[in-house]
């Protein structure tokens, strides 16, 4: 308690520097009450039935979509193995500290996202609102994907697939137009799932397939959130393990395929130059930062309901590891599958050519493999290259296929959708992939959904006699209703501007302001006490240099290099547009005006929130001192003692 | 004399040949008997052509309801090594009149299933140039697939969300009772000093927690 007595070490007093924080020991639950509170495990707060619901549903919370189809893309575009280099090392240094940190803090102050900056310092309230808001927006495109992954599930139990043929024209004399000019994978998603319009302003109406697929989607995490962690807690059971099982099917599955190691062994070809380039390190932060959800809220939360002497330093290692680790892993499993596609892409088109020669020159079939092809091409050009100019044979290059490698939705919808056509048995692979899929929403929506639920409870906003069942229906009948514009014709873009603007920006400002509120206005050597009190012994020098310095530099540069990229370029979108030139390639499109007020509230309104709400405190605070100097002021000749009472508790 | 003989014996087949040649009302028929069956692949010689002329044939017959045509009205010419050629089909009345280029058209396409059987091939491995398709009908189911997986999932999810609400509902009945019950016995204790032995007797005792072991009050 009494800081002021012990000599601050010489050697960090530099670094120790704390802002006044008056009033924090009322705020907060002392050691003692939080010992108490153990023995007697009294109170109303909701608790983990055992470590392994706690611990798979962090799992679960972590690794998610962006671990399937984020990771591979981008370990594969910078540089394959080498780019586990600073993967690695941005995990230890940005990775581990933040989510021990969150980890910390809310199983020392019990609390969710709002309650504990509101215990910290009250001015910190808007950290948590803005957490809220941010788990609020993602949550609502994250559920889009999901209603779209069950569209596919609910899709995949005919044989043949439907994305595996063009549909026929009214006269069965050919294929569909814009089908025949793309591919039936890319008419599927464009057209029969999405319905999308070729620009954004084009709304396209309501598409009622995906409108019933939200619904689905809304009402199955309902379900599994309905009364909290005492229900998402048995859910984890199968959400969170069901994906390893899936990747290993398809792990095993994809090594007997043709071509799957000539897949593994681009991704993980390693080009050490790619580690000079700036953006290689930056796009390894992101990835880290992104796909650990820090600055959601519902870390936090979820660490709150532990026993106050659980070892949450053990926690954060090992969920960390789990991340990094399922990355790579599934990394290997789509490449390999990547790898059969292209190696069958490849064939196909080898055997076109093959096929069109044999039948320019009326050669007998079999003339021509792929062996002699080479030979065989430079042979007819030099005997009658007329005739081969005319030809217009595709050229078959093995890396441009597995360069094709696409990230999020194009790889789960078209990609592997693709390959999945080409394996036997089809329907059973699909339905396990976009069960797998599903799975890591899911879970990670769970998270989500305590994010906004817990500080919507916490703020006080709505009654508190509303059971929990009531918190969680409203917020996703709520989501449910505004999510309806991503089941628009361009809803597809709608989802890419959410997803570019709401759950970048905002949440490094988050984790930043988390970190400087833990060591700056908590106080590093309360924290460090905290800890040593936890889980009984104090944070080494590593946790004390990432927390103070490396962490918040790291995560500030990320910041920097977003805002100024974004602000310096024009903004622009991707569309498929079956009139333009490039048809079937997506169009890049720039943005109308109005889109820029609405990039202003995704990401503006929860960053501004964290000053606004400050700002707004402390004119209320300003307010009632001085409403409070003038009663007592009154009171003074009459009752000394009560007013020297009161004046303490002011502050 | 001879020459005239001759003359006659080799004519026909030289005017079969320039009669499908020349003609416009020729059809190029495309044959990949490897890429099809792979290692069942048969031999293409001339029992096949032989089996090709006679489908032909039977084609013909089909469409025009005349059982005239022989194989003998199937001509073919510009046989390559593709296993590629030429075919003309001349009319059963005159064999120098060709049949036109529609009627052999309609003939094929309502027979393609027929003919591709007699080779075991597909639409793609014996083309007809300049004929196209038919491509098979599309499936049309009476439900949607997804409509009825979508109506199960829906059904699963309903009844979970009932079972879960009812059991909160009577979870907090149950919750409700007890304190009602615990506050009546009370009450009892209090009112009628009769009625407390009584009460005892019903259960094993009741709790007072006056003298209770909770260090709760004797902390200090």
């Amino acid at each position: 308690m009494d800081r002021f007595m012990t000599r601050p070490d010489a050697a960090d007093m530099k670094l120790n520097l704390k802002l006044p924080n008056p009033g924090l020991d009322e705020r907060i639950p002392s050691h003692a009450e939080l010992e108490k509170l153990e023995v007697e495990e009294a109170g109303e707060r909701p608790q983990w039935d055992n470590k392994a619901q706690y611990m798979l549903t962090c799992v679960g919370f972590c690794v998610g979509l962006g671990n399937v189809w984020r990771f591979p893309y981008l370990c594969q575009s910078h540089g394959g193995g080498a780019f586990m280099i600073p993967f690695l090392i941005l995990l230890v240094l940005e990775g581990i500290p933040l989510l021990h940190l969150e980890f910390a803090i809310g199983q020392r102050l019990r609390k969710g996202s709002v309650g504990v900056w509101r215990s910290i310092n009250p001015y910190l309230v808007g950290v948590g609102i803005a957490s809220m808001l941010v788990s609020f927006l993602v949550g609502m495109y994250y559920n889009t994907i999901i209603a779209w992954v069950l569209w596919y599930f609910f899709n995949s139990f005919q044989d043949p697939l439907p994305w595996s043929q063009c549909p026929v024209n009214e006269n069965r004399t050919g294929f569909v137009s814009e089908c025949e000019r793309s591919s039936p994978v890319d008419y599927f998603w464009y057209r029969k799932t999405l319905n999308t319009t070729p620009v954004i302003e084009d709304s396209g109406g309501l598409q009622w397939w995906i409108v019933l697929c939200l619904f689905c989607a809304w009402t199955l995490l309902w379900v599994c959130c309905l009364r909290g962690i005492e229900t998402t807690g048995k859910a984890v059971y199968v959400t969170s393990t069901l994906p390893y099982l899936v990747l290993t099917i398809f792990l095993i599955r994809g090594l007997t395929l043709k071509g799957s190691v000539s897949g593994i062994k681009f991704l993980f070809t390693p080009d050490l130059d790619e580690l000079l380039n700036p953006s290689t390190w930056l796009d390894a932060g992101a990835q880290v930062f992104y796909s650990f959800s820090l600055a959601f809220g519902g870390l936090i939360s979820f660490s709150s309901y532990n026993s106050v002497h659980n070892n949450c330093e053990q926690d954060a290692v090992i969920i960390s590891v789990i991340n990094g680790f399922t990355s790579i892993y599934a990394a290997i499993v789509i490449y390999s599958i990547i790898g059969f596609r292209a190696t069958e892409r490849f064939d196909d088109c080898l055997n076109g050519n093959i096929l069109t020669l044999l039948n320019t020159f009326d050669l007998p079939e079999g003339n021509i493999t792929e062996s002699n092809y080479d030979g065989f091409l430079q042979h007819l050009n030099s005997t009658a290259p007329a005739v081969f100019q005319d030809l217009q044979l595709k050229t078959c290059d093995m890396q441009t296929f597995l360069s094709q490698g696409v990230e999020g939705t194009g790889l789960a919808f078209i990609v592997f959708t693709e390959a999945i056509t080409k394996m036997p048995v089809s329907p059973l692979w699909s339905v396990l992939f976009f069960i797998m899929l599903f799975c890591l929403g899911l879970s990670t929506m769970f998270g989500s959904v305590e994010g906004v639920v817990v500080p919507l409870q916490d703020l006080n906003i709505l009654p508190k006699r509303w059971p929990k069942e009531a918190y969680t229906g409203l917020v996703c009948f709520v989501s449910f209703g505004l999510a309806i514009i991503f089941a628009q014709g361009s809803g597809d873009y709608w989802l890419a501007l959410f997803d570019g603007f709401a759950g970048s920006i905002p949440l490094l400002i988050i984790a930043f302001c988390e970190m400087m509120a833990v060591s700056y206005i908590y106080g590093i050597d309360r924290f460090n006490d905290d800890i040593k009190f936890m889980i009984g012994h104090k944070p080494n020098f590593f946790w004390q240099v990432t927390w103070r310095l490396v962490s918040p530099l790291i995560v500030l540069l990320i910041f920097l290099f977003y805002f100024i990229t974004t602000v310096s370029k024009e903004l622009t979108y991707i569309a498929w547009d079956p009139q333009s030139e490039n048809f079937p390639t997506l169009e890049t499109k720039s943005y109308p005006d109005w889109i820029y007020g609405i990039i202003f509230i995704l990401s503006g309104v929860p960053a501004l929130v964290i000053p606004a709400v400050a700002l707004y405190k402390l004119i209320r605070n300003r307010c009632c001192a001085k409403e409070e100097k003038h009663t007592t002021a009154e009171h003074k000749i009459q009752i000394p003692d009560e007013l020297d009472r009161t004046r303490r508790s002011l502050h | 004399m001879l020459a005239g003989v001759l003359l006659l014996i080799f004519l026909p087949p030289l005017v079969a040949k320039d009669l499908c040649k020349d003609s416009q009302d020729g059809f190029k028929v495309r044959l990949s008997i490897k890429t099809g069956l792979g290692d069942d692949a048969y031999e293409w010689n001339e029992s096949e052509m032989f089996l090709f002329r006679s489908t032909l044939a039977y084609a013909m017959r089909k469409h025009s309801n005349q059982d005239t045509y022989t194989i003998d009205n199937i001509l073919v010419c510009n046989d390559t090594q593709r296993v590629s050629f030429v075919f003309v089909v001349t009319s059963t009345d005159d064999p120098d009149q060709l049949i036109p280029k529609e009627q052999v058209e309609l003939a094929v396409r309502q027979n393609k299933h027929r003919i591709n059987n007699a080779f075991l091939l597909s639409d793609m491995t014996l083309e007809f140039m300049g004929i196209p398709p038919t491509l098979s009908a599309p499936i049309i189911y009476d439900t949607e697939p997804w409509l009825i997986v979508f109506g199960v999932v829906i059904g699963a999810v309903a009844v979970g969300i009932v079972a879960l609400l009812m059991s909160t509902v009577s979870k907090k009945r149950r919750a409700k009772e007890k304190a009602a019950g615990l506050s009546e016995e009370d009450e009892g204790i209090v009112k009628e000093n009769g009625t407390a032995l009584s009460s005892l007797g019903r259960k094993e005792g009741v709790y007072n927690q006056a003298f209770s072991n909770d260090d709760r009050f004797t902390k200090l």
